[in-house]
């Protein structure tokens, strides 16, 4: 057999992927206005910012910054979702605002595909993954998600608060996208580190940020080399062996894809257990309802994901163009906060509500268009999962300190610190 | 109403299974779009009508009979 020479050792053996992007001033600090300086990683947002997307939708509704060398937030819902369906006029090159824009060459496939593509490409490289998505295939990895949450409790033996989003809810995503990929269990705390790197240290010196990002990469090509070695039966095998349009994928594509799947498969799902739960401990009334109707469950979790949904993408303007009452300008990031559109009243009725028997609920927080979430099945089999086993076991829990929650910034949301008191 | 989706186009976005659930589904092999219902009943007509206009890769047609 020929020996695999496509994947280099390091990071820095990748073709290039950087040179010809631009970068902008980086801007911190409190925010003077909203709707003209906004800066959705600041802590003010982290915190709550549902108060601040409804005052914006009432009043702007597009708001602007000249953070990250210019960026927008739509705040209505059909406003992201128009965006979310024009490819014609917003790229995907990449999807996380921050102070350097890649080169304009890399479209249409972007530094990690599916996400990061633009069409035509976009439709066969997505295509790739489905089947590993499929409602079937995620039904397989249930009773093994469904035992591992089942040893996360039992190791609060003995303890009357534990942390629901360290100790509980971090690790479940990042167990079961470790075994897909074929990656070592233990290597799960490096997956967290891999995730702040990459979605929540935007602001850092851009130097220090492609290094940290780097860092995941030069992990992924180990694995990489590490499955031509000793190939298995899982994601990383399947992509190093995938074909696209009649030839095997590039170094950059299998590594994109990889680092991909484990940020998107980790600090989403992680958030979403996590709003749940702290949703559930600081409203005894719905916690209630739902250990005496599990069968409610399903219903409510919907409801969970409109009112916290985790994730923002977002897309670059290709072209400066007058849209909907505001002037784009070419390389202008926008925001697409999928949260926003979720409480929007003239899409839901109680937007800002939980209603969790909610019947009619076509909430945006998988996405919308070409790009929507290739793993929603995965990530439902994970939180119902992860909230049954919580439930039957922890039927009773509260909040232990309020005021110690944290919450992390930036483009995904959700509790990084939640301690509750379960004895 | 007689529904036509174009396997080829689909790239298994699954919007039209949330908006019309029973008459669209995501197939267990390759997650792309299969027709659980070709000629819905007349009170899915909304729904479909929405998934169709919903459909980012435009794989869903919708065939009209006399109302």
């Amino acid at each position: 057999m020929a020996v695999d020479d496509r994947f280099p050792r390091r990071v820095g053996d990748l073709p290039d992927t950087r040179s010809g992007g631009t970068r902008s001033e980086i801007v911190t600090g409190p925010v003077a206005d909203w709707a003209t300086d906004f800066s959705h990683v600041e802590p003010e947002w982290a915190a709550d910012p549902y108060p601040i997307q409804d005052d914006l939708r009432r009043r702007c509704p597009i708001a602007h910054t000249e953070r990250f060398g210019g960026a927008w937030l739509p705040t209505r819902y059909e406003d992201v979702a128009a965006i979310a369906y024009d490819t014609e006029r917003f790229t995907s090159r990449t999807v996380i605002v921050g102070n350097f824009r890649p080169p304009r060459d890399l479209e249409p496939v972007g530094v990690s595909p599916p996400i990061s593509s633009d069409p035509p490409f976009h439709h066969e490289a997505r295509r790739l993954l489905l089947p590993a998505f499929t409602k079937s295939a995620v039904r397989r990895l249930e009773p093994g998600t469904r035992a591992f949450c089942h040893e996360l409790v039992d190791g609060f033996k003995g303890r009357d608060v534990v942390d629901a989003a360290q100790d509980y809810a971090q690790h479940i995503p990042t167990r079961v996208i470790a075994d897909m990929l074929g990656f070592p269990p233990e290597d799960g705390p490096r997956f967290r580190e891999f995730v702040e790197n990459v979605l929540e240290g935007i602001n850092l010196p851009t130097d220090e940020r492609i290094e940290r990002v780097d860092r995941l990469f030069d992990y992924l090509l180990q694995q990489i080399h590490d499955h031509i070695d000793h190939p298995r039966d899982d994601l990383t095998t399947y992509l190093i062996n995938a074909e696209l349009g009649g030839r095997r994928l590039d170094a950059s594509e299998v590594s994109g894809m990889m680092a991909l799947l484990l940020i998107a498969g980790v600090d989403t799902t992680w958030s979403a257990i996590g709003a749940s739960l702290w949703h559930l401990a600081r409203t005894p009334a719905d916690r209630k309802r739902l250990v005496a109707e599990p069968g409610l469950l399903p219903t409510a979790m919907e409801e969970f994901l409109r009112a916290y949904a985790p994730v923002t993408m977002a897309r670059l303007v290709k072209q400066d163009m007058h849209w909907r009452g505001v002037d784009m300008k070419a390389d202008d990031w926008v925001l697409l906060s999928f949260p926003a559109a979720n409480r929007d009243p003239a899409q839901f009725e109680r937007a800002d509500e939980v209603v969790i028997d909610r019947r009619v609920n076509r909430h945006a927080a998988f996405g919308l268009g070409v790009h929507r979430c290739v793993g929603s099945h995965l990530a439902r089999m994970e939180l119902r999962v992860a909230l049954e086993v919580w439930l039957e076991r922890i039927p009773e829990f509260t909040l232990a300190d309020p005021s110690a929650v944290t919450w992390a910034a930036g483009q995904v949301r959700g509790p990084r610190t939640l301690p509750v008191r379960i004895g | 109403m007689k529904i036509i989706v174009d396997r080829d186009k689909c790239v298994g976005s699954g919007q039209c299974v949330m908006t019309a659930e029973g008459v669209f589904d995501q197939s267990e092999e390759d997650g792309i779009v299969e027709l659980l219902d070709p000629e819905p009943p007349a009170e899915a007509a909304a729904d479909v009508r929405l998934a169709a206009s919903l459909c980012p890769a435009m794989a869903i047609r919708i065939e009209d009979a006399a109302q």
